[in-house]
């Protein structure tokens, strides 16, 4: 018994490494299809976007973070682009931070070449039912000046088009025209736009973040400022279960793969934590 | 199994692994892919700031629409590099004063409303177990930290009550800080069995 403590007190830290790769990279090979509950901070948004906004409504979605924080906040984009054109939205795209406008035009031309693939016969076309406006500097002054004027605020399209000239924009002028508006981020970006678009120009918004910062930002639920919240990679797979489950999306759904990895790398902390625990104890018992 | 033929996401796999070597030991492999991110943001991140800020911003407005307001803000960015002259350091201070002044005057109002409204959404306004807990919750919380007073009798039971939320609160931030390192992985973990090596779909 006690040389079993002992090799598990004095283990290398790398065969804990080893165990959590292969525990994460089992699921990918042989799914073990966990099952998940969809919460109610994502089946908010999903409702909103699928009763509050018409057909040819518009939703703004905000693409603030790196890659850093890229595999939990991308499948999240894929999945909110994916419901809008389901339902014939315009969305309209944008980065308040630099490395976001490259990682928003991932997310665009991923889904609308997957969409277009499923659907042939309602093609999605980037400047008339898709845009991303280009990166500007100011954060907090970027997000004030589109509530007075969108176009001023870029001039042009991410992809250097006149914005008086792209289809998508006739009739959107500042945050009145815009129906949602959806922050993923990992970072106080978030607070900006509560802030500024939710608190100045009462402007509909709910938030995606990390679930770093899933905490911090349950409190703007409770307050009404944000109506709904992605929160991780699991708030994600959420609402890619939520698409599936109304047959929104045929294509393959990142979120939901990864949730077994999740799953399975959570249990096997659980024991590592609680081996720790016993470890410790026993180990106090024995110098005493 | 189709692996990649793509060059960028064998360069892409070949740096991820070498960042990952790092669990193994400190080795040269890591330490050129992280100086390569390094390098690669920041030259990034300047041609950003170049195409989106000077040449958009600046440049543009200026020579083509012959916009001449741009040479204050212009001036005020200018005189930042003020810094870089030890005698003339000073004169950095009337931009920095702008932007201070500017953002807090665009700060301080809406972040009143956004406090007044964090108030409003820690009111009851039904009765539920969910909203006593939030309103216990916060009350105990202030108090711990209300220093004035000495935690002791009523007001220390009240302040352990506090620290027990504040405890409760770190351990589910911990708690979703692993979930998020998880995922993270889980991307790379991905992107390499997939995109490199094509063994899922």
């Amino acid at each position: 018994m006690m040389r079993i403590v002992d090799f598990l007190d004095n283990m290398d830290k790398r065969i804990i490494y080893l165990i959590v790769a292969i525990v994460v990279i089992l699921p990918f090979l042989t799914p073990i299809g966990c099952p998940m509950k969809v919460t109610e901070p994502v089946r908010n948004i999903y409702n909103y976007v699928e009763d509050s906004i018409p057909e040819d409504g518009s939703i703004l979605i905000s693409i603030d973070y790196g890659p850093e924080t890229m595999p939990e906040l991308h499948p999240m984009g894929k999945a909110l682009v994916t419901h809008a054109f389901s339902n014939n939205i315009r969305v309209f795209m944008l980065s308040l931070m630099p490395q976001g406008t490259g990682l928003a035009q991932d997310i665009i031309a991923t889904t609308v070449r997957e969409w277009n693939d499923d659907n042939p016969d309602n093609i999605k076309e980037v400047g008339k039912d898709i845009t991303l406006f280009p990166f500007v500097p100011g954060v907090s002054a970027v997000i004030l000046k589109m509530g007075e004027d969108i176009k001023g605020t870029f001039n042009t399209d991410a992809y250097g088009n006149d914005l008086d000239e792209v289809p998508i924009m006739s009739g959107v002028n500042n945050y009145s025209d815009i129906d949602y508006l959806v922050d993923l981020a990992g970072s106080s970006i978030i607070l900006s736009w509560i802030i500024y678009a939710n608190g100045r120009y009462d402007q509909k918004m709910a938030i995606g973040t990390t679930a770093v910062s899933m905490a911090e930002y349950y409190i703007y639920m409770n307050s009404g400022q944000a109506n709904g919240m992605l929160g991780g990679l699991k708030g994600a797979a959420e609402y890619e279960q939520l698409l599936k489950l109304n047959e929104k999306s045929e294509s393959r759904n990142e979120g939901l793969v990864g949730m077994d990895a999740q799953s399975s790398a959570h249990l096997t902390y659980i024991i590592f934590i609680l081996l720790g625990n016993i470890i410790y104890f026993i180990k106090k018992k024995q110098e005493k | 199994m189709s692996i990649s033929t793509n060059i960028w996401v064998w360069i892409a796999a070949l740096l991820t692994l070498a960042i990952y070597s790092f669990l193994y030991k400190d080795n040269v492999f890591y330490k050129i892919a992280e100086k390569i991110l390094v390098g690669v943001s920041i030259g990034y991140l300047l041609s950003v700031y170049w195409h989106n800020t000077i040449i958009a911003k600046v440049w543009n407005p200026l020579v083509q629409d012959k916009n001449f307001l741009v040479i204050i803000p212009l001036i005020l960015g200018l005189l930042m590099f003020s810094r870089l002259f030890k005698g003339r350091a000073y004169i950095s201070r009337i931009p920095i004063a702008f932007v201070v002044g500017t953002a807090t005057g665009m700060s301080v109002p809406s972040s009143f409303e956004n406090l007044f409204k964090q108030v409003q959404g820690t009111m009851p306004t039904v009765f539920s177990f969910g909203n006593i807990v939030i309103l216990v919750g916060v009350i105990t919380t202030l108090v711990y930290f209300f220093f004035s007073l000495e935690h002791k009798g009523f007001i220390g039971k009240v302040s352990k009550v506090g620290i027990t939320f504040i405890m409760i609160g770190f351990g589910a931030a911990f708690g979703a800080t692993i979930m998020a390192r998880i995922s993270l992985f889980i991307g790379r973990i991905q992107f390499l069995l997939r995109d490199w090596l094509g063994v899922i779909q």
